[in-house]
C-alpha cells in the first residue's frame, strides 16, 4: 500500500515536471520561432534600397521603405516628448510625494490606463487632433503614442526611484539639502540608468504598435515635411503591405517586419544590459 | 541626574587636547561651554512616544556617549538632535534643544543640520565620484565659491578623516570601489565638509571590523578639538574608550548621565549598573 502511494507521487512529480518544462519551452519557443522565421522570410530580400528609396507604385519591382523609417523615428520622438515629461514627473511625484489616498488613486488610474486597448487610444488622439484639424497628421499619432507611453514611464520610473536606498535621501538632508535639492542631486542621479533603461524599453514597445496610428497618422506613399501631414510608419506600412493582394509587397512585408523587430530587439537588449550592469554599482 | 564632571581623558595621545582638559577648571573656557542643551524631550512616532522627557547638557568639545538596549530611543534621541526624525511621517517632538542658547526646533531645518552634521550607521556615500561626495554639502549650501577653492575644501576634509592619503590618487574613482571603513571614514570627511559644530555618529562602527573601528575612533579623538560629538554605540567598550560623558538610555528615558568613569566604574542607578556589568542588554 505504501509503496503505491509513492508509486503514485513519483508517477505524478514526473507527469508534472515534464508539463511545466514542455509549457516553459514553448513559452521560450514562440520568440524563437517568430526570429527564425521572420529573419527567413524578411532577411534574405533586404537591401540598402529598402532603407534610402521611397515605396514604388503597384507592379513595379523595388522601391523601399525610407519614408516610413524617418516617419517612425518622428512619431516615437513626438511620443517621447509627451509621454516622458509627464510620465517621469509623475512617477517623482509618486515615488518622492506620494503615500496618501490621491497617490493611490493616481497609481490606479495609472494602472488603467495601462490596460486600455491601444485602438481606443488611437481613437482619443483622432477626437482631439484629427477633428478639429480636418485631416491627419504626425502629430496626432505622435500623441497617440505618446498617450500609451504614460502610464508604465510614471510606474517605472516610480520603481526605480523608489529602489534608491533611503540613507541616500538622509545623507543629502542630514548636509543641509532641502527635501527637493536631496531628490535633484542625488535621488534622480541615482535612479538615472533605471529611469532611461525603463524609457527604452518603453519606446521598444510602442514603436511597434499599429492601432493607434492606423487614423492618426495614416499612412503616406511620400515624404512627409513637418508635422502636420499624414506619415508613414513602418507598423502601419506592415500592416498595409501584408494584407494587399500583390507578391512583391507581401516581401516588403516581411523586411520591414524583420527591420521592426531588429531595432525593437536592440533596443531591448542594449537597454537591459545597461540595467544589469548598474546592479553592479547600487549596493 | 549627576551633573558631568571634566575628566581628562586618560588614554588621550594628542597632548594639545590633554593640555586644555588640565587647565583650571575655575577658569572660563569655550570648551567646557554647554554647546546643546536639551530640555524635557518628548519624541512621538504618532501614538508611540520614543522618547520620554530626556534633559541633557552636552558639552562643547567633548565627546558624549548614548548606550542602552536595542529600542531604547538613543538613536531616535540622536535623530531629534539634527531634527531627522521629522521626516518620519506623523513624529511630533515636544521640548527645547537649544545650540549655543537658540532652540533649533525654531530655526529653519536646513540651517540646522549644517551646523549639526551626522554620520549614519551604515556608511552612505552617493553613487558619484569621492570628490563629487565631499563638495556636495559645500556646493549645495554654497558655502565655498571657486574650483580651488572646493578642491581645497575637500582635500582639508579628507586629511581631517584621515582618508587623504588613500585617496588623493583617485579622487574621480566612484566611491563605491572605496572598503567598508573607507567608506565610513568619507562620510565623516562629507559631514566635514560644511564645518559642523556639532557631529552626531549613529553606531558609526557597527558594520565594520576591529582595525576600521579603531582608525575611526582615533579620528573621534582628533576630532573633538574642531567639533562638539555625540555618538550613540551599542559597544560599551567603545563608550568608554571614546566618551568623555556617557548617558544610558532605557525604555525611553535618560536613566543617567554622569561622566564616563563614572558610568561605568560607579554607577548611581541600579539599572546602569546592570546594564554595563552585563547582565542584561
Amino acid at each position: 500500500m505504501a509503496d503505491l502511494h509513492t508509486l503514485r507521487r513519483k508517477t505524478v512529480n514526473v507527469v508534472m515536471l515534464t508539463v511545466t518544462g514542455v509549457c516553459t519551452l514553448f513559452a521560450a519557443g514562440v520568440l524563437v520561432f517568430i526570429l527564425g522565421y521572420l529573419f527567413v522570410h524578411g532577411a534574405k530580400d533586404l537591401n540598402w534600397n529598402f532603407f534610402t528609396k521611397l515605396p514604388t507604385p503597384v507592379g513595379e519591382t523595388g522601391g523601399g521603405m525610407a519614408n516610413a523609417i524617418v516617419g517612425s523615428a518622428k512619431l516615437l520622438l513626438l511620443a517621447m516628448a509627451v509621454g516622458v515629461p509627464i510620465g517621469f514627473l509623475g512617477g517623482v511625484y509618486l515615488a518622492e510625494f506620494g503615500g496618501t489616498t490621491f497617490s493611490f488613486v493616481i497609481r490606479y488610474v495609472t494602472d488603467l490606463l495601462n490596460g486600455v486597448p491601444s485602438i481606443v487610444i488611437g481613437i482619443f488622439a483622432y477626437t482631439m487632433i484629427v477633428l478639429p484639424q480636418k485631416h491627419f497628421s504626425t502629430l496626432a499619432g505622435g500623441l497617440g503614442l505618446g498617450v500609451m507611453m504614460i502610464p508604465i514611464a510614471v510606474r517605472s520610473s516610480e520603481e526605480f526611484l523608489r529602489a534608491v536606498p533611503n540613507s541616500l535621501r538622509e545623507g543629502a538632508m542630514a548636509l543641509g539639502a532641502s527635501k527637493t535639492k536631496s531628490i535633484l542631486t542625488v535621488v534622480i542621479p541615482a535612479a538615472k540608468n533605471g529611469i532611461m533603461t525603463g524609457i527604452m524599453l518603453n519606446l521598444a514597445r510602442v514603436a511597434g504598435e499599429t492601432a493607434p496610428l492606423l487614423f492618426t497618422s495614416f499612412g503616406n506613399r511620400y515624404w512627409s515635411p513637418g508635422w502636420e501631414q499624414p506619415t508613414s510608419s513602418l507598423p502601419v506600412m506592415i500592416f498595409t503591405y501584408a494584407i494587399s493582394p500583390y507578391e512583391d509587397w507581401h516581401q516588403q512585408a516581411w523586411s520591414a517586419g524583420f527591420v521592426l523587430l531588429a531595432l525593437v530587439l536592440t533596443v531591448n537588449i542594449v537597454a537591459r544590459a545597461v540595467l544589469a550592469k548598474k546592479k553592479h554599482v547600487a549596493r | 541626574m549627576q551633573a558631568p564632571t571634566r575628566q581628562p581623558y586618560p588614554e588621550t595621545n594628542l597632548p594639545m587636547l590633554s593640555a586644555n582638559m588640565t587647565l583650571d577648571a575655575n577658569q572660563p573656557q569655550p570648551e567646557t561651554a554647554c554647546k546643546l542643551s536639551v530640555t524635557d524631550l518628548n519624541f512621538y512616532y504618532g501614538a508611540f512616544q520614543a522618547l520620554k522627557g530626556i534633559s541633557m547638557e552636552i558639552l562643547s568639545h567633548q565627546v558624549t556617549a548614548c548606550i542602552g538596549p536595542s529600542g531604547c530611543g538613543k538613536s531616535t534621541f540622536l535623530r531629534t538632535l539634527n531634527r531627522m526624525n521629522e521626516t518620519v511621517r506623523g513624529s511630533r517632538v515636544e521640548g527645547k534643544i537649544l545650540l549655543d542658547g537658540v532652540n533649533i526646533l525654531e530655526q529653519e531645518v536646513a540651517y540646522v543640520r549644517r551646523r549639526v552634521g551626522m554620520v549614519f550607521q551604515r556608511s552612505n556615500p552617493f553613487p558619484k565620484s569621492i570628490f563629487d561626495n565631499i563638495a556636495y554639502g559645500p556646493r549645495i549650501n554654497g558655502t565655498v565659491n571657486g574650483r580651488s577653492a572646493l578642491a581645497d575644501k575637500v582635500e582639508q576634509s579628507l586629511r581631517r578623516a584621515a582618508l587623504w592619503d588613500e585617496v588623493k590618487d583617485k579622487l574621480n574613482a566612484s566611491a563605491y570601489g572605496l572598503s567598508g571603513g573607507q567608506q565610513q571614514r568619507l562620510c565623516i570627511a562629507r559631514a566635514l565638509a560644511v564645518d559642523p559644530e556639532v557631529l552626531l555618529l549613529d553606531e558609526p562602527c557597527s558594520a565594520l571590523d576591529p582595525i576600521a573601528t579603531a582608525k575611526i575612533e582615533d579620528l573621534i579623538f582628533q576630532l573633538k578639538s574642531s567639533c562638539t560629538i555625540v555618538i550613540v554605540t551599542h559597544n560599551m567598550q567603545q563608550a568608554a574608550r571614546v566618551a568623555d560623558n556617557t548617558g544610558f538610555f532605557l525604555m525611553g528615558r535618560l536613566i543617567e548621565f554622569a561622566s564616563t568613569t563614572v558610568i561605568f566604574k560607579n554607577p548611581v542607578k541600579k539599572e546602569t549598573e546592570d546594564y554595563v556589568t552585563g547582565r542584561f542588554g
